[in-house]
């Protein structure tokens, strides 16, 4: 199966992806393609408040499907500072728009040198299930 | 993110069923289910769901144990080992019933059919194949054989299931009423057909020939059924608060707190395996009920949840299933509450690994279909 990957964003070994929002501090994250098709329909995501600390590699939250539930995992340390409200009405845009509509949350990050510890989109690609 | 999914054990042999390549062609992921390879989902759980709800799906559920008992006498084997007078139950008719052990507790949910000729269908449950069959042996000897190897047997289930069905089948299955079953023929081979299902939906189910099953999967495919598989088949049966047996009902409850009464003929004094015992238990005040909760605040309940009064500490109850509803758009789950908590409009929390979501104590089903 063919996973949608954009080239312009970084990728955790979580099936997490992250977009660094240009000139600022500021990272915008969700799950990609790979992960909303493994996880199946999206039925509920529990964020916290904005304002939350984040720490890298660390939970922050869990995304529930009609078949499971999955933790997610803070890929850089920061705070939070915006979740996607729009998914507390429509969480199923999490499998329709992974990388669009469907993003989750947006954080500041307090240490950009963890950026340098993900992948790109093409190493992630590499490690993604052949079938 | 980090999925923790059902736990199938990849290298048990698994039974493939008869229309695997149908639905590996449908865009089947499977699932280990009670020794089965089982369809868990095809385009996805959700959109399965609301497509039985609105238009029609079909499940393969050649899972379900099938087996005859056959014979004048048979009636009365069979009254002796399920709870339900069968005696009662006329040509041409489908009854629910039980099969209880000595202390009255529920050893499986059975479906039976009586069909012309003295013959008698049962579908029982694939886990417990084995069990259930040697307990019709056990009564029925020779009179009793199995049928699920040789045969598919196939769901359709939603509002325009019947519509289908009489389409596919033609004028015999349009004379059925509800729980009517009947033995009509497809391809000149026979098909048994009863006017039943698992889902709060009208529709069917078909058992045919394993050599007669791709073409009707095919001719159903081809009249405009969604292929549906276990994960839509478990949240159809939920929001219709249907028990699955090992979920709500097992060897440790009996039928009158899971509010299964109604499967439980007394009045004939007719003696079957658990009569005493359930004797006692439907004259004691129940000190339990099965209840239906749903929820309150955002988030899924799950079976094996917590349920505690709101602030409380200790819990009251553990949920015996729990989902997503897809048609209400909220967590719903069942479980055993002390009578006094089980009242309809009672305000209770379930754990949901942490954190205290409200839950209400509504009436079953969670969801009906509209009046057409």
């Amino acid at each position: 199966m063919d996973y949608e990957t954009p080239e312009d964003l970084l990728y955790t070994e979580d099936h997490e992806w992250l977009r660094r929002e240009a000139d600022t501090d500021e990272v915008t994250i969700g799950i990609t393609d790979f992960a909303q098709e493994q996880v199946g329909d999206v039925v509920y995501l529990e964020l916290p408040a904005d304002g939350t600390a984040l720490t890298a590699g660390e939970p922050f939250g869990e995304i529930e499907s009609a078949k499971t539930v999955a933790e997610l995992f803070a890929p850089v340390s920061g705070e939070l500072i915006a979740s996607n409200t729009e998914l507390e009405e429509r969480p199923e845009l999490v499998n329709e728009s992974p990388y669009g509509d469907g993003w989750i949350v947006r954080v500041r990050i307090s240490n950009a040198a963890e950026l340098d510890g993900l992948m790109d989109a093409e190493a992630y690609r590499a490690q993604l299930p052949e079938d | 993110m980090s999925a923790t999914g059902p736990n199938g054990r990849s290298r048990a042999v698994l039974t493939p069923l008869t229309l695997r390549e149908r639905h590996l062609a449908a865009g089947a992921r499977f699932a280990p289910f009670a020794g089965w390879e089982m369809p868990l989902q095809y385009e996805g759980i959700v959109a399965e769901h609301r497509g039985v709800r609105e238009r029609v799906g079909v499940f393969d559920v050649s899972h379900l144990a099938r087996a005859w008992v056959e014979g004048s006498e048979a009636a009365e084997m069979l009254r002796s080992v399920t709870t339900f007078d069968v005696t009662t139950l006329p040509e041409g008719k489908a009854h629910y019933s039980l099969y209880c052990n000595e202390t009255g507790g529920i050893e499986d949910d059975v479906f039976i059919y009586h069909l012309p000729g003295d013959r008698w269908l049962v579908i029982h449950n694939a886990a417990n194949a084995d069990a259930d069959f040697e307990r019709l042996r056990a009564v029925a000897g020779d009179a009793a054989s199995e049928v699920t190897p040789e045969t598919v047997m196939l769901a359709v289930q939603g509002p325009a299931a019947v519509g289908l069905l009489c389409s596919v089948l033609g004028e015999g299955f349009a004379d059925l009423a509800p729980r009517d079953c009947a033995e009509l023929s497809w391809q000149d081979a026979p098909l048994l057909v009863a006017r039943t299902g698992y889902t709060g939906e009208d529709g069917g189910e078909c058992i045919v020939p394993a050599e007669r099953a791709e073409s009707l999967w095919d001719a159903l495919f081809a009249g405009g059924a969604t292929p549906a598989g276990l994960g839509a088949r478990d949240s159809l049966r939920l929001e219709a608060a249907l028990p699955l047996h090992g979920n709500e009902i097992d060897a440790a409850t009996n039928p009158y707190e899971a509010g299964l009464g109604f499967a439980v003929s007394l009045d004939d004094g007719a003696p079957f395996i658990g009569r005493e015992a359930l004797v006692g238990a439907k004259a004691q005040p129940r000190t339990r009920r099965l209840a239906h909760l749903a929820a309150r605040g955002r988030g899924v309940l799950r079976a094996g949840f917590d349920v505690r009064e709101p602030g409380g500490e200790q819990p009251v109850a553990t949920l015996t299933s729990g989902g997503h509803s897809p048609s209400l758009r909220i967590g719903i789950g069942m479980a055993y509450l002390p009578t006094d908590l089980a009242k309809v409009g009672t305000m209770l929390e379930v754990n949901v690994r942490g954190r205290a979501l409200p839950v209400e104590v509504v009436r079953r089903p969670f969801y009906r279909k509209p009046k057409g």
